[in-house]
């Protein structure tokens, strides 16, 4: 345990700490304007996470896998050549601080592209930035409003699943198996909101009961007082729709609570950073979504390319979700860009909208009205016997195949076509 | 939503205890050092956030946590002792806002060295075996291990009360928190007092952050949130009463878990209501004295 502690601790240190002195060296350097012009043939990708803050092993996981398939792209020749760059901010799930970064990304460092986020509000304030400048942002984070057309423009693409699908996807598994009766603990921002409406909508079909909705802020430590609420409630299903540390720390007193001997749990998400933070037995048996797990590359030859190839570049180790997303996101960007043959805007936009790719989960495409990935939604559970490795975490349950049909129609975001 | 029960009152009461008692824990010691320092210890929170760490590295070296409950305090302390010494003596008749900045300066030292030396993401913390899981109290089900906490801040109180009333030591540490000048006078060492006040006050912060890890996972940040939260606390209890923290954090932690019940979205809000309100009708709070802060 010290080992793993302390080691973890300072590998991401020592990354830090090497950026953060190769970037102050090179702000002192007298050699900076030549440096900088000699990086100017470089293809910039700006990447804003929430490195400080209660997702900050999610936004980590992010990072690792973007700078992958930066590298992958270099390795590769990159675009004749021409080699590749993230460039890393910490945005502190805060949206005034990610526009901030943002827009020093667009005009200091004169980023070509912007990939990132993790937050369903903090990605908006990016979006506005980069809509507003005219730059390409990927999004690797679950938004509905991203979609719709009062926040999109022809350059928001959104490699992540929607709160739409995915509560779709974990509703119609849910709610068929395990009752009507449920009630609702709910992170009260964007991402909790569009999670609850999902769940209810498809709740719809189920003729699912509401029982209520209680709402925590953001980056809340103590649930023991609207647990016994809950619990008097009596559902079949307590839907927790919140996130990163919230999540951790809301299964583990719920565990503590002895919610789990009569109650069934459900997420909208699951992240695989959490768990295995938390540990087993917070998450044990508790079901809901995520976009990627390793475990599929039983499956598929590019879920297994893509765990070989993180294995190979940190220690033995397997990618998550969110590090997929990572992935997933600066990787299309890139591969746009060979497939245009130039970084030039419109050109890009226009390879991302005809790609067809298959990169790290099986087959995926952008939606040519609101850019939204198509993708499949897998079913989880979280379990805590038989764990062949640290990352043997979930179970899939159930695969929702890739198909608009689980999406919002492009008329009810509010697109022309 | 579903109708009120009486089991369902009286257990949502029984989870504002709980949360009461870890906030008075925390602001015991910070109202033991002002009361009797008149320092405001801004590194309170970061005292608080070390202990959870320290108790994290003991167990990952192999102790437990029954070792961490008597080591944590044991190391907290030393730490607050060195600081107390090296830091804040040197401040002492200056005025109560050097002290205040640079506990405030320090807390940010801490946080950022625990940062470096342990990452920012922080680590769950697991609940001590024979502790884990819930038990039925007649009301319903609540947390084996929130019963505990109730009861090793009663010990904790209960201790600290003996020490200061009960023993000859404590006379002079009450003495000294009226009036320095005469307990000098009479040839008593006032400073090796303070020193030994501002041990106990951290040893008790390093001992909440303890208790609280297990409810919630240690991360570099978890003192910030509780410091403002136990400020109030601490003025509506009265600054520098230790009864006043006692009854306010109890209190606090009720109306925080009351508010849960009707209005979830209200109960961040409520605490500070409640202190506005007190600070209205009893400006200087429960059982605080005047002009200590002046």
């Amino acid at each position: 345990m010290t080992n793993k502690v302390t080691k973890a601790g300072s590998i991401s240190r020592r990354r830090l700490l090497t950026t953060a002195s190769a970037g102050a060296a090179l702000a002192v350097s007298p050699f900076r304007i030549n440096l900088l012009k000699a990086e100017e043939a470089a293809i910039k990708i700006g990447f804003p996470v929430p490195l400080t803050g209660p997702y900050g092993a999610e936004a980590q996981d992010q990072v690792r896998a973007g700078q992958l398939a930066v590298a992958q792209f270099n390795d590769a020749g990159g675009l004749n050549g021409r080699k590749a760059e993230l460039i890393v901010r910490d945005d502190r799930l805060n949206p005034g601080e990610a526009a901030t970064r943002t827009l020093e990304l667009v005009e200091k460092e004169k980023v070509n592209f912007v990939v990132g986020s993790l937050s369903a509000a903090v990605q908006l304030a990016i979006n506005n930035v980069t809509k507003e400048r005219g730059v390409i942002f990927n999004s690797i984070s679950q938004s509905d409003a991203i979609n719709e057309a009062a926040d999109f423009s022809k350059h928001t693409f959104h490699e992540a699943l929607n709160p739409h699908m995915t509560s779709g996807a974990v509703g119609r598994y849910a709610f068929a198996k395990f009752g009507k009766r449920v009630a609702f603990l709910t992170a009260d921002y964007a991402y909790g909101h569009e999670m609850v409406r999902g769940f209810l909508e498809v709740g719809k079909e189920f003729n699912v009961e509401n029982l209520g909705d209680i709402r925590h802020p953001l980056g809340t430590t103590d649930f023991s007082t609207l647990l016994p609420r809950l619990q008097a409630l009596k559902p079949d299903i307590l839907c927790i729709s919140n996130f990163g540390r919230d999540q951790q720390i809301a299964l583990k007193q719920a565990t503590d609570f002895g919610i789990k001997k009569s109650i069934q749990i459900i997420a909208p998400l699951l992240s695989h950073a959490s768990r295995v933070a938390a540990g087993p037995q917070a998450f044990e048996g508790v079901v809901g979504g995520c976009s990627f797990y390793w475990g599929i590359e039983d499956k598929f030859a590019s879920t297994k390319a893509f765990n070989d190839a993180f294995r190979k570049t940190y220690d033995g180790k397997l990618p998550t979700d969110y590090g997929a997303l990572g992935y997933g996101g600066v990787r299309t960007v890139l591969e746009a860009v060979k497939g245009a043959g130039s970084v030039e805007t419109d050109k890009v936009v226009a390879a991302l909208e005809a790609l067809k790719y298959d990169d790290y989960k099986g087959p995926q495409y952008y939606r040519k009205c609101d850019h939204q990935s198509v993708q499949s939604v897998l079913v989880i559970k979280s379990k805590s016997k038989d764990l062949r490795n640290e990352s043997d975490v979930f179970e899939v349950l159930s695969t929702e195949e890739p198909n608009e049909k689980n999406l919002r129609t492009c008329e009810a975001l509010g697109h022309k076509s | 939503m579903a109708g009120l029960s009486f089991d369902l009152i009286a257990l949502q009461l029984f989870a504002g205890l709980a949360l009461g008692a870890i906030y008075v824990l925390f602001a015991i010691g910070l109202s033991l050092i002002f009361g009797m320092l008149t320092v405001v210890n801004f590194a309170h929170g970061a005292f608080y956030m070390v202990g959870a760490y320290v108790g994290l590295y003991l167990i990952s070296i192999g102790g437990n946590f029954w070792i961490c409950l008597v080591a944590v305090p044991i190391a907290i302390g030393l730490f607050g002792l060195a600081v107390e010494r090296v830091l804040i003596r040197p401040l002492y008749g200056r005025g109560i806002d050097y002290p205040l900045l640079l506990t405030f300066g320090l807390s940010y030292v801490m946080v950022e060295c625990v940062r470096i030396a342990f990452g920012k993401t922080g680590y769950p913390f697991d609940t001590p075996e024979v502790l884990q899981g819930a038990v039925d109290i007649g009301v319903g089900y609540f947390p084996l291990y929130r019963l505990f906490v109730i009861g090793a801040t009663a010990v904790v109180l209960l201790a600290l009360w003996l020490f200061l009333e009960k023993t000859s030591f404590g006379l002079i540490i009450r003495a000294g928190a009226r009036d320095p000048q005469i307990v000098r006078v009479l040839g008593v060492d006032v400073s090796k007092m303070w020193l030994i006040v501002f041990g106990i006050g951290t040893a008790i912060a390093g001992f909440a952050g303890l208790l609280a890890a297990p409810l919630q996972g240690a991360i570099p940040e978890m003192g910030g949130t509780i410091l403002a939260e136990a400020f109030v606390v601490t003025v509506v209890g009265g600054m520098g009463s230790i009864g006043g923290a006692v009854l306010a954090g109890l209190l606090v932690g009720v109306v925080v878990s009351m508010t849960s019940l009707f209005a979830p979205e209200m109960a961040k809000v409520s605490i500070f209501a409640l202190m506005a309100i007190v600070l209205i009708v009893r400006p200087q709070g429960f059982f605080g004295r005047a002009g200590l802060m002046s």
